[in-house]
């Protein structure tokens, strides 16, 4: 059986979408059989940041109402052996997302032998999030160390503990917190709440830690997910992020003090 | 910190700001999460009982449910207008 892998936050922007292409690539390249579908219905993006968007023919909702097959609709990447891509629609309204349509394509990967499957969510908690989230075995919550960041995941979180399905069977989805976006420096100077600060708020385990990187930027101009970037510290972040995922024990990186001069560290200034 | 901050009373610096604003939000956030899914309804018929019989507005009715130990505790707070 498949383990459903859920990237969500509540909040936009945060790095759901470079998460869940940098995750899916990494789970690949670790030598599992991986597919990252889009939940995003209206507003794909996903294809774009994975570097696929001339070739997206069907979608994902074509496959819920038939109008494609699995196979035509799956879109193999051409560095990973292991990794297909799912697009969004860019058309359809998001009631195309049905429950049993979901259910229906995600037992038809999993029969097809894929290992994991990447749900990239939504923002917001609307159908579309609901629905990424439903099936989940395990949800990784992308978060911002910044305040609205951080209330709309404890939502998020509400969400997943009450309506997801385990949940309703009297199970648990088990929870993950990625923080990206992060900043070490104004963590130092109080500017910015810490990892720890996060991890104590919202009470859920810590999986990794992204820096803020100009490599994220540079990754989605290229159409490459940021941890195929093996020189760069995000990209290096979401490896160990990964490799912690997948059962592994590593130290996190990226997380401490720049190392600054004596005067420059005597008089605080940056 | 810089050397001139380890003086001169500590200023509470802002992410310390924003972990105590979202514990505070979140732990309330979280309660009202629990309660049952009748709480609502609950709050509109009461008022609308308490209102058969005097004049008060809809926030002047509160209502929660806490948990303490075994028990939980429905809390029902009217606020009547002075006559």
């Amino acid at each position: 059986m498949a383990t459903v892998v859920t990237v969500t936050s509540g909040k936009g922007g945060v790095g759901k979408t470079t998460s869940s292409a940098a995750i899916a690539a990494g789970l690949a390249k670790a030598g599992h059989r991986t597919v990252v579908i889009d939940f995003d219905v209206g507003l794909r993006n996903l294809d774009l940041i994975m570097g696929v968007e001339r070739r997206v023919v069907f979608d994902f909702v074509n496959v819920i109402t038939g109008e494609a097959t699995l196979n035509q609709a799956l879109i193999q990447d051409k560095r990973i052996d292991n990794l297909s891509i799912l697009a969004a629609s860019q058309t359809k309204d998001k009631d195309a997302l049905t429950e049993d349509g979901v259910e229906k394509v995600l037992q038809e990967l999993a029969d097809t032998g894929f290992e994991y499957i990447v749900c990239d969510s939504p923002a917001g908690i609307e159908k579309g999030a609901t629905m990424a989230l439903h099936f989940a075995d395990h949800a990784i919550i992308v978060t911002n160390p910044e305040v609205s960041s951080v209330r709309d995941s404890d939502r998020i979180l509400g969400i997943l503990q009450s309506k997801s399905k385990r949940a309703k069977e009297g199970g648990k989805v088990a929870e993950h917190l990625l923080v990206t976006r992060y900043d070490p420096d104004r963590v130092d100077q109080g500017e910015m709440l810490s990892k720890e600060d996060v991890c104590d708020i919202l009470a859920v385990d810590l999986i990794g830690v992204i820096p803020e990187s100009k490599a994220v930027l540079k990754a989605s101009n290229t159409g490459v997910p940021v941890i195929l970037d093996a020189e760069s510290d995000a990209g290096q972040a979401y490896d160990d992020a990964v490799a912690r995922f997948l059962g592994e024990e590593r130290p996190m990186r990226f997380v401490d003090l720049k190392k600054r001069g004596l005067l420059s560290r005597m008089f605080g200034g940056d | 910190m810089g050397f001139f901050g380890l003086f001169g009373g500590q200023k509470k610096n802002s992410a310390s700001q924003a972990k105590e604003r979202l514990q505070i939000l979140i732990s309330h956030e979280r309660q009202n999460r629990q309660g049952p899914d009748f709480l609502p309804a609950m709050q509109q018929e009461i008022l609308s009982v308490v209102k058969k019989y005097v004049e008060i507005r809809d926030d002047q009715v509160n209502i929660r449910l806490d948990q303490q130990g075994d028990a939980s505790v429905l809390e029902l707070n009217v606020i009547l207008p002075e006559r």
